[in-house]
């Protein structure tokens, strides 16, 4: 069933054109626009102190917001696979919901808890605590719409390596502590890494629900992704692109440490080396 | 001393996996669980080492009561069917893990894991991670990790049951010398019994989360207290009310007031054992299990119509379990077919 070499080829082009066209073309074209005229322009639009703090503030929404969804979705992970409960279904429709409800409503649902009118807001104020138009808002959203990705993750991979490894742990004397950090986490980083720059990415992009609560107030409550919307707006163009590049080299960044990490990671596991695995069993016949 | 189970009660939804089992295992022994798929024997096994919970009953290890004891804090060394090897450690780091939670110094737990490995004969192989190993090797890897932390007691869930026919026959050798080496009290499940013959003293025969028996090979063999027991543990032609094993028919050429009219079906050559198979006059097939000698002296072949001895008969009366299946007139049914290839072999 191998494949003839013109579908094959075929089959190529199309995956190429297909990408080159709809992905690789655009994110080309703002990297040439933003380094037309050198690297000063940019440099410049992305050292005004409205784009630092945009910066910083997109950065300190995911560190927030990834460690938190990541002990979560493994949480709710092990919850979901390893303790059989009626109200998992529950549990499990309920997260998939920031995948289904468009940002832009979760934004505004939001708006509505923690408003002047709302269930929470009055109260909170009367604290002094600021949700909306204020960074606790605009995290609160960026938990909420990249919740379910590291438990989407995690389950598969939870369900696959089934409860042996760890039973053999309990035997060996382990308590549930130890047998998840030496013998279910192992197990299953590969599914919480990548969980990880899932959620990096969606909380470093997120734009309609912080979009609603954020109010937009230039260097308070501007993430990279509103800062890179308003400057288009205003036809600050280089601002706009230079932005986008900043974004881009982050995401980037993340996908690099999950395969540096990855690499390392494999470097003290398993490389199965082929051919190897048949050392002859009559040894075991000369008994000991 | 040893290992004893009181009353064991366990059900998961509508199936009764334990049924009042209670067994005594002496200090030492090597006992094996006998038994078909779902009579309990791995249920059994998971609960005295603490993975499952007992509805009811009591487990005692060494003279303390383990019931209420979480797996954790039982010493026991547990081996699983599929290895259940810590796939992300090398096979130094599977054997010393037990040894890592129990905090030994690093250069005792180096000795104590070569000293393990060399046992297992996997010493030149502690830098290999699992999926690098063989079935086998990765089985014995198992054990040694088990064997490390000095257990009170060795369970063994079927420990061969997935490898191949001959490296099983050479592991479970190879148990059996270990075990004369080590005297640590032994109980593995398997549903093969002629492993269990080949390796354990004491048999306990389980079905429908029942104990049927227990005792020693021969007793079995020979005593067995029940027809489950009688064609579990070997092979049974049924007379009637009465059974009989293949090799106690007699085949004669001649009638008389103690033998019966049978027709050779078919013969079937396997190796040093011939078996002979027939039809009685009331359609009952038997067989006959002949040695290739006696085969020629009688000249038998299909379609000739010879007479029955049959030797060594025994009843039940009241004493038959319900299940009407293994009542086998003919040769018992292998559990699967590396059960059915070992019989044959036999």
């Amino acid at each position: 069933m191998t494949a003839r070499a013109p579908a094959k080829w075929g089959l190529r082009t199309l995956a190429f054109g297909y990408l080159g066209l709809l992905l690789l073309a655009p994110v080309g074209l703002i990297f040439w626009k933003t380094f037309e005229h050198g690297l000063g322009p940019p440099i410049d639009a992305m050292t005004s102190p409205d784009a630092l703090h945009a910066i910083w503030l997109t950065l300190l929404m995911v560190a927030v917001a990834v460690p938190l969804n990541t002990v979560f979705g493994v949480g709710c992970a092990l919850l979901l696979v390893r303790y059989k409960w009626k109200g998992n279904a529950v549990i499990d429709g309920i997260i998939n919901l920031p995948f289904a409800i468009s940002p832009i409503v979760i934004g505004l649902s939001l708006f509505l808890l923690y408003g002047n009118a709302g269930w929470f807001g009055p109260t909170l104020s009367e604290w002094g605590i600021k949700v909306l138009f204020s960074t606790p808002g605009m995290i609160l959203a960026s938990i909420f719409v990249s919740l379910p990705f590291v438990v989407r993750e995690v389950v598969p991979v939870l369900q696959e390596i089934g409860t042996e490894q760890e039973q053999a742990a309990s035997t060996l004397g382990a308590n549930a502590w130890q047998t998840f950090w030496r013998i279910t986490l192992p197990a299953i980083r590969w599914g919480v890494a990548y969980g990880v720059v899932l959620t990096t990415a969606r909380v470093l992009g997120e734009f309609g629900a912080v979009t609603i609560v954020s109010g937009l107030i230039s260097g308070q409550t501007e993430t990279l992704p509103l800062f890179v919307a308003k400057s288009f707006e205003q036809f600050n163009e280089q601002a706009a692109y230079a932005g986008a590049i900043v974004l881009a080299l982050l995401a980037l960044t993340t996908l690099l440490l999950m395969s540096v990490g990855g690499r390392k990671a494999k470097a003290s596991g398993p490389i199965p080396i082929a051919g190897d695995t048949t050392i002859s069993m009559s040894n075991a016949k000369e008994g000991s | 001393m040893g290992i004893a189970v009181e009353g064991a009660r366990k059900r998961f939804g509508d199936f009764q996996a334990l049924d009042d089992v209670s067994i005594d295992v002496p200090d030492g022994s090597l006992t094996a669980l006998l038994g078909p798929s779902g009579s309990g024997k791995s249920t059994l096994l998971r609960a005295i080492a603490g993975l499952e919970n007992l509805d009811a009953g009591q487990v005692v290890i060494n003279g303390q009561d383990a019931t209420k004891t979480p797996a954790q804090k039982r010493e026991v060394g547990f081996v699983f069917q599929h290895y259940a090897a810590f796939k992300h450690m090398t096979v130094f780091g599977n054997v010393a893990f037990g040894l890592k939670i129990r905090k030994w110094d690093k250069p005792q737990i180096g000795d104590r894991v070569h000293e393990l490995l060399r046992l297992v004969q996997l010493d030149g192989l502690a830098e290999r991670y699992p999926d690098q190993l063989s079935g086998g090797q990765r089985q014995r890897m198992a054990l040694a990790r088990a064997l490390a932390v000095q257990p009170q007691v060795l369970l063994l869930d079927e420990p061969f049951g997935a490898l191949d026919a001959k490296v099983r026959k050479d592991l479970r050798t190879w148990l059996r010398r270990l075990h004369d080496e080590m005297h640590v009290t032994t109980i593995f499940v398997t549903h093969d019994q002629e492993e269990a013959m080949d390796v354990a003293g004491q048999l306990v025969v389980m079905n429908e989360g029942r104990v049927e028996q227990s005792g020693s090979a021969d007793d079995l063999y020979d005593h067995p207290a029940n027809e489950f027991v009688m064609s579990f543990v070997g092979e049974v032609n049924r007379l009637g009310e009465h059974f009989v094993r293949p090799h106690d028919m007699e085949v004669v050429l001649d009638a008389d007031e103690r033998t019966e009219e049978a027709m050779v079906q078919r013969i079937v050559a396997l190796g040093f054992e011939i078996r002979v198979e027939f039809v009685l006059g009331d359609g009952t097939e038997v067989w006959a299990q002949l040695t290739r000698a006696e085969l020629q002296k009688l000249e038998l072949r299909e379609g000739q119509i010879v007479h029955l001895r049959p030797g060594q008969l025994k009843s039940f009366s009241g004493d038959v379990p319900s299940s009407g299946d293994h009542g086998a007139s003919t040769p018992r049914d292998g559990q699967d077919d590396d059960d059915a290839e070992v019989t044959a072999a036999a």
